[in-house]
């Protein structure tokens, strides 16, 4: 639905995509991960057709944004990244103003604006003046817009920005469920936020990819192992030792962690070259004849991959 | 095929006219030319002679509603694409499924609608003079004509001017100093007679609106206007599309 081809972007001397390229499948949810200053939103202004780039082709839904640029603009949602709206149009104003660029039809344009309002829970807010809405509502408005014509493809940049948690909460749930229908590519320097909404994960730092792969994928190459937590009743000892003696396992620590209903238990996190070492670990412990409590893959969370895959990159740098 | 210029033109309409900005400024508007009117009256009534004083009368009204003109345009035009550059708003417009000149346009004419409703109440001088000596309407006509004309071509300059900063004093100052210019390039023949400061006055829109004030509907001036507005259109949209060149090789 999206596809970028070796995009590369020059502000002058300053290089800000250097040869970029990805893809995002129909009803894929992917994103666009990277600190301040990567190329983001560099990338989305691009894609939406607001800026061109140096080199490279860019198409969304099969159309090249250079060329059918109206086409392409009339498939697309967009959300920039700092959204200050008309501060004395009043929500429900504004809204009725993009529909009757975006949708044809007096009917169809009335009941558009009204879902929007109640998909992104504005229906109290519809009469008031936007420039005296919270960051939150500003935001919710603005993600509204992006909805009003039930696009194909969505770019939303930092859609939860300067939200508190429960808009955050409420603004990812909104955005999962349009998952399957609408294609959706959304950017963010929050790892956290990317690892719960997106399925896919583009990292981009200094204009370049660095890695692109499902959340989970990504940490394992990381690590370049799987990785386990068991949680196990039994003889401490033994367990350790018949964990040990299974093939493909590299490293076995036992957790300190106590707690929940079964304090006595063993709980171990094994390291281990084969993806599937679950089914193993789980054969030997009924084997031996162990209460198997817990087995469940452990992932590195994004926050801690993001900073190898820096680093990685730093290293292969100076090398 | 029009519906964006339309939503374009229905939203601007109602910035200007829900603010109370554009009250203000025909208020001011108003003011000013209520005592020009006022002035020129009493000097042709003290020092009026000859056969044609209603027709002198209005010459030096047009020449003096001009400048007023002038004056207040640049204050309707500073904030149309300014404001939209400032909020950042322009990055929607920009991304929505409409063409740059719809855009244009739209403002275009929502910024004409809202000087003729400033000028629409200096109808209310050649009302007041017929009804204390009626005179031949074809003394005002063109002049009218002559105003609408040089209103729009204002327009059209402090449109692009706005399309070039995001700031809104800069636009306005800068229309401002512009029209200013082409009304000063107009006081001295002797000192624009040579190079490319003649060729700048030539166009001065301020020159060519004076067969207007005189009484005379010129094809020639029209077109003149027409051409200047087209080329401001021109620049405008050529401005609006600068950001894509950013960076292309």
């Amino acid at each position: 639905m999206i596809g970028v081809q070796n995009v590369t972007k020059y502000y002058g001397q300053v290089c800000a995509l250097d040869r970029v390229s990805f893809e995002v499948k129909s009803g894929e949810i992917v994103g666009l991960l990277g600190p301040n200053g990567s190329g983001k939103t560099t990338l989305m202004r691009i894609l939406t057709g607001f800026f061109s780039a140096t080199e490279g082709t860019v198409h969304v839904a099969g159309l090249d944004v250079a060329t059918s640029s109206l086409a392409v603009r009339s498939r697309l949602g967009y959300l920039p990244e700092n959204v200050v709206l008309y501060p004395d149009m009043s929500v429900r104003a504004f809204l009725n103003f993009c529909a009757r660029i975006k949708i044809n039809g007096v009917s169809q344009r009335r009941t558009s604006v009204e879902r929007v309002l109640s998909e992104c829970a504005l229906e109290d807010m519809a009469h008031r003046q936007m420039g005296t809405l919270s960051k939150g509502y500003r935001q919710r408005v603005g993600l509204a817009q992006a909805l009003l014509s039930e696009p194909e493809v969505l770019i939303l940049d930092e859609p939860t920005v300067g939200l508190d948690p429960n808009q955050v909460i409420d603004i990812r749930e909104l955005i999962k469920g349009l998952g399957g229908k609408a294609t959706i590519l959304l950017s963010s320097h929050i790892l956290h936020e990317v690892e719960l909404t997106c399925e896919r994960v583009v990292i981009i730092d200094k204009g370049r990819i660095i890695a692109e792969d499902t959340t989970e994928r990504l940490s394992e190459r990381v690590q370049g192992t799987a990785s386990v937590l068991v949680r196990v009743g039994g003889p401490r000892q033994s367990i350790l030792q018949a964990l040990r003696a299974i093939k493909a396992v590299v490293q076995v620590t036992e957790q300190n962690k106590k707690g929940g209903d079964r304090p006595e238990d063993a709980v171990f996190t094994v390291q281990s070259s084969n993806q599937d070492i679950a089914r193993e670990i789980a054969q030997t412990v009924i084997n031996n004849g162990w209460a198997l409590h817990e087995l469940r893959p452990v992932t590195l969370d994004l926050e801690a991959l993001f900073v190898r895959l820096t680093r990685r990159e730093e290293q292969k740098e100076a090398a | 095929m029009f519906a964006n210029f339309w939503a374009v033109l229905n939203k601007e309409l109602r910035s200007y006219f829900l603010s109370p900005f554009i009250y203000l400024i025909s208020a001011v508007f108003l003011l000013l030319s209520g005592y020009y009117f006022y002035s020129d009256l009493v000097f042709y009534v003290q020092f009026g002679f000859g056969l044609n004083i209603m027709e002198n009368f209005w010459q030096l009204m047009f020449t003096d509603l001009r400048l007023v003109i002038m004056l207040t345009v640049p204050f309707l035009t500073m904030r149309l694409f300014a404001e939209e550059k400032r909020l950042g708003t322009i990055e929607l417009l920009l991304t929505y499924p409409m063409r740059d000149t719809d855009l244009f346009w739209g403002k275009f004419v929502a910024c004409a609608i809202a000087t003729l409703f400033m000028l629409s109440f200096t109808l209310i001088y050649p009302v007041l003079m017929f009804a204390l000596q009626p005179f031949n309407w074809t003394l005002v006509v063109p002049g009218y004509v002559g105003l609408v004309m040089l209103s729009l071509t204002f327009i059209a300059c402090g449109l692009f001017i706005s399309s070039l900063t995001d700031n809104i004093v800069v636009a306005g100052l800068g229309s401002l100093g512009t029209l200013l210019f082409f009304w000063i390039l107009s006081w001295n023949d002797g000192a624009t007679q040579f190079g490319l400061i003649s060729t700048i006055a030539s166009v001065s829109m301020v020159t060519h609106f004076q067969s207007f004030a005189l009484g005379f509907i010129d094809a020639k001036e029209i077109t003149f206007f027409l051409l200047f507005i087209i080329f401001f259109s021109f620049l405008t949209l050529r401005s609006l599309e600068a950001r894509q060149w950013r960076g292309r090789r």
